[in-house]
């Protein structure tokens, strides 16, 4: 369904270097990355900020033009067969809304319908089915602009689903969610992708995201792809150590602990990395109570960059294609 | 293409409705734009209270050039004027949701808006064409009747392809709409001139770079028949549908190449 070989690209970038001096820099923001993605599959890509993912997602939605290499996506060249993709194709960004301001909902949806040419009678079950999951009724005529960023991602994910695309591509759709909407978009993602053999294509920061919804999961850094596999795997390799920050009652030398390695001390506070499979939290929280008093506790779960920084500290280089 | 035509109508009947939602502001807009323009043809008349002439133009001929200029500016102002509205489009990345929809990107950003205070322009342009058909002298005659509606629409066609054309150095160069203003706002000053008066260089221009002479000035020999102060020829009175669709082929083959360079923004 997705096929990417050996695609780049390339931006010129001008810097200000001095009051009328410009530094004319290249820079590479994807650097030759090949994968394919099989029909009704759900991927995750994931990466630190600024890694290439957004620039992957616009070659492959045909906004951006590669700068080298072959694209495909339901067999369409992407940047040349734009509209005609456009039609199998439904997009989400999560920071840019891609709703009409000024207009409620459901008028949005209205000239979706036109612009996709969607029968009527398809249009209506979709939406019937989509206000019934989402949860749409209550705000279905609210100004788009008055909505609340939950309401209106649940929008957006209608407005990228009511015309029946093959996949869809999503851009952080759960950035900025409270737990309440972010459990609501995944469980809609899952339904989407099971019942209706929609591929997805995620791109996120939030490593729970993929934990839900993905069993495939491409990490990318510095336009290069790094990891591409299952998360269960990628975890077992890297991702067992977790860290337990704790609030003392008062500033103590950091703790030494057997399987715990302190990896920061602020006054009381300290950062206390454990394996999963060598200690549980509760084990480790009983053995810091007994040592000083403790006063409050947060568990911190591997973050994708700490992951991505684990798989260079491993010896780990960009997937050979 | 009458599927474009009726998403269009959707499109910006929903903007339409939603300025109608504060009708009373609307209408102050609309009057307030029709007054502001009306004073662009007070300096013309300024000018006229101290000479007679222009070129071999009288003030009613100068008039009625005017007007053609005037309400074809409005129209291009009406249907593309929002396009002033693309480099923030580039800067922010929100082209970006425009490129995946199944329509075509220029008439998407075409279909964005509709402000309903520029028709003020266009109504004081027909206050001004209605008093120049009364008083100036015009061998009328079916061709000369069919002139007037077709020469507006063929102006503002030519405008609003200068207009698509220059928008694109945005892809390139975010911040040059000021530069892009003074060519599109000074376009349509210097077409509401014959363009006998100006410098040899500046008639070059305007009649076969950007050809903005076919907007009223072509137009007006033909309804006035009168000759080219210069002696180009007579069929350049008639030609002005023509450029208008070269132009228009030329303005889209443009757009879409400069699309291809659009780099969006953010990760």
């Amino acid at each position: 369904m997705i096929e990417v070989h050996d695609v780049e690209k390339r931006f010129i970038v001008r810097a200000k270097t001095g009051r009328l001096r410009r530094e004319r820099r290249e820079v590479m923001a994807v650097d030759g990355i090949s994968f394919e993605i099989e029909s009704g599959a759900m991927v995750g890509y994931v990466g630190p900020n600024g890694a290439g993912k957004s620039t992957t997602v616009k070659m492959l939605t045909g906004i951006l033009v590669p700068s080298a290499g072959r694209l495909r996506v339901a067999g369409l060249d992407p940047s040349r067969q734009r509209i005609e993709l456009a039609r199998r194709i439904g997009v989400v960004f999560g920071q840019r809304s891609q709703l009409w301001w000024d207009l409620p909902l459901a008028d949005s949806f209205d000239l979706l319908r036109h612009i996709y040419r969607v029968p009527a009678q398809r249009h209506r079950e979709n939406l019937e089915r989509f206000t019934a999951t989402l949860g749409l009724g209550a705000f279905m005529t609210t100004p788009v602009r008055q909505l609340s960023l939950g309401q209106r991602m649940r929008g957006e994910l209608t407005a990228a689903l009511l015309h029946d695309p093959d996949i869809v591509f999503l851009d952080e759709p759960t950035i900025g969610l409270d737990v309440v909407a972010k459990s609501a978009v995944r469980e809609f993602l899952t339904d989407v992708n099971r019942n209706r053999g929609v591929t997805v294509l995620l791109t996120t920061h939030d490593l729970a995201d993929i934990e839900r919804l993905c069993s495939r999961l491409l990490i990318v850094d510095h336009g290069h792809l790094i990891w591409d596999g299952g998360l269960d795997e990628l975890k077992r390799r890297y991702g067992q150590e977790r860290t337990l920050v704790v609030d003392l009652e008062e500033t103590v030398p950091p703790l030494e602990l057997p399987g715990v390695r302190v990896t920061r001390v602020e006054g009381p506070r300290q950062w206390l990395a454990f394996r999963r499979d060598e200690t549980s939290a509760a084990e480790l929280t009983a053995a810091v109570a007994a040592r000083a008093p403790l006063l409050d506790l947060a568990i911190e779960e591997t973050q994708i960059e700490e992951i991505v920084r684990r798989i260079y500290a491993a010896g780990g280089a960009p997937l050979a294609t | 293409m009458a599927d474009l035509a009726r998403i269009y109508v959707h499109l910006v009947g929903a903007r339409i409705r939603s300025q109608l939602e504060y009708r009373l502001s609307a209408a102050f807009q609309l009057v307030g734009t029709a007054l502001l323009t009306a004073l662009d043809f007070a300096a013309i008349a300024a000018i006229f209270a101290n000479v007679d002439q222009l070129g071999d133009w009288s003030i009613r001929e100068v008039a009625l050039l005017y007007a053609l200029a005037t309400i074809s500016f409005a129209l291009t102002d009406l249907v593309v004027g929002h396009l002033d509205l693309l480099p923030q489009m580039i800067r922010e990345g929100t082209l970006d949701g425009i490129l995946v929809r199944p329509l075509p990107s220029l008439f998407q950003l075409v279909a964005a808006d509709f402000a309903i205070r520029r028709v003020g322009k266009a109504l004081q342009g027909v206050g001004v064409l209605i008093f120049a058909l009364v008083t100036v002298d015009i061998d009328w005659s079916v061709g000369r009747v069919l002139a007037i509606p077709l020469a507006i629409a063929a102006g503002a066609v030519i405008y609003a392809a200068v207009w698509v054309s220059l928008a694109t150095i945005a892809f390139w160069i975010v911040d040059a709409i000021e530069v892009v203003n003074a060519f599109t706002y000074g376009g349509s000053f210097l077409s509401q001139y014959p363009i006998g008066i100006f410098a040899r260089w500046l008639r070059g221009l305007v009649v076969f770079v950007v050809p903005i002479a076919f907007v009223a000035y072509f137009p007006a020999l033909y309804l006035l028949d009168k000759d080219d102060a210069l002696g180009l020829p007579r069929a350049f009175s008639f030609v002005s549908p023509l450029v208008a669709c070269l132009a228009a082929i030329a303005a889209t083959a443009i757009w879409r190449n400069a699309v291809r360079h659009y780099r969006s923004a953010g990760g």
